[in-house]
């Protein structure tokens, strides 16, 4: 938690201790230093309230409430007609730039910081949790797989780690792998599962729950079984196979691939690009290549596992800074380069990279790239920027965060991204110079050693990255990215009118609601999957033991009826499980969509 | 007054101390204040004032962030590939033979793989747009799994969506830091990246040789004899493949379980080549020797050569294959595999049920072919007679390793003019673990047949006799 106090004091500290750390280092001479003392956490409030007072509809919740429901699929499509219609006033996903770019991220993110019982009361039921599971262990045997036919060896697993995962884990266990049964769109299919023995194994029922669901990474809302992408990549599949059985550097290349590289090149608008078969290899595969010994990388510490172990084959010194605190960046850094690789005896190092993803993927907070670039280039640090999450979802054009905050691609080093996510697809890209991408050509792991991607794969890409161009000659493209900055800003706003505590920032279609206690977790996925809801919970050891959540991810493939329906339901979990978190004021009016 | 008091108190205490204890403590005492001095002051390193960091940092120039490239560079010169896969092959503009996918069993070209991957396609889609945690387990994947542990005859396989990180996710998920792995040097490159993420020791014995490994099994024991207590915590294990990718060769698999059995090591064999070719099931390595998979701690395969689609997977122990569903980086934080490719991986397991003659089509198909490229005059085959991938390497070494692989590379260009693919195995050599020789590395088709193999050999033999 410690983290995010320094965040929140920045927004509300009036004495300038707290001052927001700025892109240059010296607030000082920022013009914009007074405003920004200004804002405090209510003050934030206050100016979304008048926003939004000004704009207010005449629409409002009521109006819409229950139409929807996943098991009721014919209302679905009349009234998903009847939200496109006023589709003139919505916005990308954009940063508006009225306000200096600091300012504006500032305005619009929130880490609220818990209330102190909630926060006793996380850490009391989490130690409960363990007291029992160590009871339990006592006195009963164990109803676990043991090791046959290997006496007298060292134990395999940490003894902690096997009693977290059978005593703590087991008993909410059934909220994750949870297996589906149908393409995983707006809504999926649930084959319900049921556990006679306390999470020790499941049972299939034989029966399916039809969920809305707000737990895939399907933002643009290209997963689909029907339509152009999927005729398209049968078709490919017909053509050319469903696989290669070599690499890229064996018999693995061909025209689709080329062009699917050139492609990518040009979304991005940088001079090349390089295409592996999974988005996790790309980080933990190429990151070895870039970096050596005597290199550091400042790293954000909530980046993701695939980079944390491409930094450790690498090698390279790493350095962590607080999540998204540029201050933080820029002391990192200052005093990385003043005293060199002090195991070295104070050796200049011989690169420094700044690793940072677009949205993170736990926090639902949006990089504040032009301060990160801006100290990359005071600093000469070469930044990566992994946009697993964030390609396709931010930017008026899809292109990710740099397209959002409208900065030169050409500023980032290395742009990293995957096809998993909103292009519907699997795997993952990295596009910058031609420099960079022949070095990558000639030292990269993937493209070396691993399969080629298959056929019908990189044909689901390149039909959707060039949707979302609008090199198919429609407006598809376009209209889904609009669609998901509108139900992102409209979801947000309303889950914040409830008063539960979402982080993040408010274009970030990944919302993570914090519910705190370890076995709300359980509750809320459970409820909600009694709702007709399927949600992602993440707990510890994923987040803090503090910080257990709910996970949303927004799709463009929602309809305004399924995100109420959504809300409503939520709104009635909140009540019942006491998770209305938030002390901030509530925007009394309306939210319009 | 009470001031007076204490002084005088303290006078006293003074005055009945040694002078020794007295001289003592002030010398302690003054320890003391230069310790916390000391440590105040910067302690191991001065701080630079504000002008002199921003003097460092105006000086500072970082290496380029990737060195220039040569534009000749062998790997930034790729073949492109223009037809379907199978036993014919469009490469660069020329149809040929296909002496160069691992396409070991002919299931690329297979029609039903294709018909029911692509009504899989028609009914969830294409990409699984999610981890295997969060909603992107699929009733295919639960059926992959469930299928091969049965086709294994063990308790637990787990699949991963790319077969280089199975092998490199498997071995972190148990071996830790402190811990030891015994491998052998012929490795191929995914495994030694599992070895560098667990961070533990390796120690590399000699390729295939169980006497090396034996030497250094018992160096360890040892070392264990002068330090038990670490000995009680250290885990043992031993990695090798079942055939190797960079070698063709068959791993001494009884000889490994002996030594296993001996010293306690924890046996993890990579069986992406041998899985679906070796045996007379293809249940792989274990059943060519005919060894109990009991014996085996895991076994790790990728699914992108016998079963033609992409991925992969560690089949076990419920006890430990289990366990990587919570450690196995690759497989928690990676999207699962595309529902297709899984449905092309049932059905290849189908296959493997419903006709286990292929395996033994495969293996005469591969000593077939072994005992015909066995007669080049300027290139020599290594590999065994079973294995589907064999190496050819110059007969006559070159002075270096560049010398070689660029008059290999001119003899598969050739090759691939006159209508056979083969392709000069890719490596980083300045990445591999130690460089490897370079070699055309041969892959055996079972749909091959013998006069095409014959024909195949005439013009590898006059390419190989005209070029070098």
């Amino acid at each position: 938690m410690g983290n995010f106090d320094a965040f929140e004091q920045g927004l509300a500290s009036p004495n300038g201790n707290g001052r927001l750390p700025n892109g240059h280092g010296c607030p000082k001479d920022s013009p914009s230093v007074d405003n920004q003392l200004k804002f405090s956490a209510p003050a934030y409030t206050e100016i979304r309230t008048r926003r939004c007072n000004a704009k207010a509809a005449a629409e409002s919740k009521n109006a819409s409430s229950s139409t929807y429901h996943p098991e009721r699929k014919v209302l679905l499509n009349g009234h998903a007609a009847a939200a496109r219609e006023h589709k003139s006033e919505c916005k990308p996903n954009q940063a508006e730039g009225k306000l200096s770019p600091e300012m504006e991220h500032y305005q619009k993110t929130s880490f609220e910081e818990v209330p102190m019982h909630t926060a006793c009361l996380t850490y009391l039921g989490f130690y409960l949790l363990m007291i029992l599971g160590y009871i339990n262990q006592l006195l009963f045997v164990p109803k676990v797989a043991t090791e046959k036919g290997r006496e007298g060896y060292v134990a395999l697993y940490d003894a902690f780690e096997s009693f977290y995962s059978r005593y703590v884990y087991r008993r909410i266990k059934d909220c994750w792998n949870r297996p589906i049964c149908s393409v995983p769109g707006d809504e999926l299919t649930l084959k319900d599962r049921v556990t006679d023995d306390y999470g020790w194994s499941f049972k299939f029922t034989g029966t399916e729950t039809r969920c809305l669901n707000l737990g895939s990474y399907n933002y643009l809302g290209f997963a689909a079984a029907t339509g152009r992408c999927a005729d398209e990549s049968e078709e490919r599949a017909r053509d050319a196979g469903l696989a290669y059985c070599s690499s890229r550097c064996e018999l693995g290349n061909n025209a689709q691939l080329e062009e699917l590289e050139k492609l990518t090149a040009r979304y991005f608008g940088v001079e090349d690009a390089i295409v592996f078969g999974m988005g996790f290899a790309t980080n933990a595969l190429n990151l070895p290549s870039l970096l050596g010994p005597n290199c550091m990388v400042v790293s954000d510490e909530k980046n993701h596992a695939s980079i944390i172990l491409g930094l450790r084959l690498s090698g390279a010194t790493i350095k962590v800074f607080k999540h998204n605190n540029m201050r933080d960046l820029e002391r990192v850094l200052r005093d990385g380069i003043c005293y060199g690789n002090t195991k070295n005896g104070g050796k200049p190092w011989s690169k420094v990279m700044i690793i940072v993803e677009g949205i993170f993927s736990m926090e639902g907070s949006i990089v504040r790239l032009p301060e990160v670039v801006a100290l990359k280039k005071k600093y000469k640090a070469y930044l990566y920027l992994d946009e697993a999450h964030s390609v396709g979802a931010m930017g008026s054009h899809g292109r990710g965060v740099t397209d959002y905050y409208k900065v030169d691609p050409k500023d980032v080093d290395i742009l990293m991204g995957t096809f998993t996510k909103s292009f519907g697809s699997a795997g993952g890209y990295l596009a910058g110079s031609k420099k960079l991408i022949d070095f990558l050509r000639t030292n990269s792991h993937a493209h070396c050693y691993a399969g080629s991607i298959s056929p019908p794969i990189a044909q689901q890409i390149l039909t959707s990255m060039k949707t979302i161009m609008g090199e198919d000659g429609t407006e598809t493209g376009r209209n889904k990215i609009m669609q998901l900055a509108r139900n992102t800003r409209y979801f947000r706003r309303r889950l914040a009118q409830l008063g539960v505590i979402t982080y993040g920032h408010e274009d970030s279609p990944v919302v993570p609601m914090l519910v705190y206690l370890f076995s709300k977790i359980g509750a809320v996925v459970r409820t909600l999957t009694t709702r007709h809801i399927a949600v992602v919970g993440a707990g510890f050891p994923a987040t803090p033991i503090m910080e257990g959540r709910i996970r949303f991810c927004l799709s463009a493939a929602h309809t305004k009826e399924q995100l109420d329906y959504a809300l409503e339901v939520i709104d009635e979990t909140s009540d019942d499980l006491g998770l209305k978190y938030s002390r901030k004021p509530r925007d009394p009016n309306p939210i319009e969509y | 007054m009470a001031v007076i008091q204490l002084f005088n108190e303290i006078g006293t205490i003074f005055r009945n101390t040694p002078t020794f204890a007295l001289v003592l403590e002030i010398f302690l005492l003054i320890t003391v204040i230069w310790l916390l001095l000391h440590k105040r002051g910067g302690g191991r390193r001065r701080r630079f004032t504000k002008e002199e960091e921003d003097f460092i940092i105006e000086n500072y120039e970082p290496e380029p962030l990737v060195g220039e490239t040569d534009p000749d560079h062998p790997l930034l010169r790729t073949r492109l590939v223009a037809s379907k896969v199978g036993k014919r092959i469009n490469v660069d503009g020329h149809d040929c033979l296909n002496l160069g996918s691992h396409n070991y069993l002919g299931f690329l070209e297979d029609q039903d793989i294709l018909e029911e991957a692509c009504k899989s396609l028609r009914k969830y889609g294409v990409g699984s747009c999610g981890p295997r945690g969060f909603y992107g387990t699929m009733d295919v994947h639960l059926e992959l799994e469930e299928r091969i542990a049965k086709f294994m005859d063990l308790e637990e396989a787990i699949v991963y969506s790319y077969g280089f990180s199975t092998v490199a996710s498997a071995i972190p998920a148990y071996a830790k830091r402190g811990d030891i792995i015994f491998v052998d040097e012929g490795v191929n490159f995914a495994i030694q990246k599992g070895l560098d993420a667990s961070r533990s020791t390796i120690a590399f014995f000699k390729h295939n040789d169980v006497k090396d490994l034996e030497r250094l099994l018992v160096e360890q024991e040892k070392r264990d004899q002068k330090n038990p207590k670490k000995a009680l915590k250290t885990r043992r294990f031993l990695v090798a493949e079942g055939i190797y990718m960079n070698t063709g060769k068959i791993c001494p698999l009884p000889e490994l379980v002996a030594l296993r059995k001996q010293y306690k090591l924890r046996i993890f064999i990579d069986e992406s080549v041998s899985f679906g070719t070796l045996g007379k099931g293809g249940r792989g390595v274990t059943e060519h020797f005919n060894i109990d998979r009991d014996e085996i701690d895991l076994i790790s395969a990728g699914m992108e050569g016998s079963m033609a689609t992409i991925g992969g997977f560690c089949v076990g122990s419920h006890f430990i294959a289990e366990h990587q569903r919570l450690s196995g980086l690759g497989y928690i934080f990676s999207a699962s595999l595309p529902p297709m490719l899984t449905q092309a991986a049932i059905s290849a397991l189908d296959r493997f049920e419903r006709e286990p003659q292929i395996f033994e089509q495969l293996q005469a198909k591969a000593q077939l072919l072994h005992q015909i490229f066995s007669r080049f005059s300027k290139l020599r085959l290594c590999g065994d007679e079973l294995s589907p991938v064999k190496h050819l390497y110059l007969a006559i070494p070159g002075e270096t390793f560049d010398a070689e692989r660029k008059r290999l590379i001119d003899v598969a260009d050739k090759c691939i003019a006159r209508g056979v693919a083969v392709v000069e195995a890719a490596y980083l050599q300045n990445r591999e673990r130690k460089p490897v020789r370079p070699s055309i590395r041969v892959a055996v088709n079972r749909l091959l047949e013998e006069a095409e193999i014959s024909a195949a050999f005439e013009i590898i033999e006059n390419v190989s006799s005209a070029v070098l």
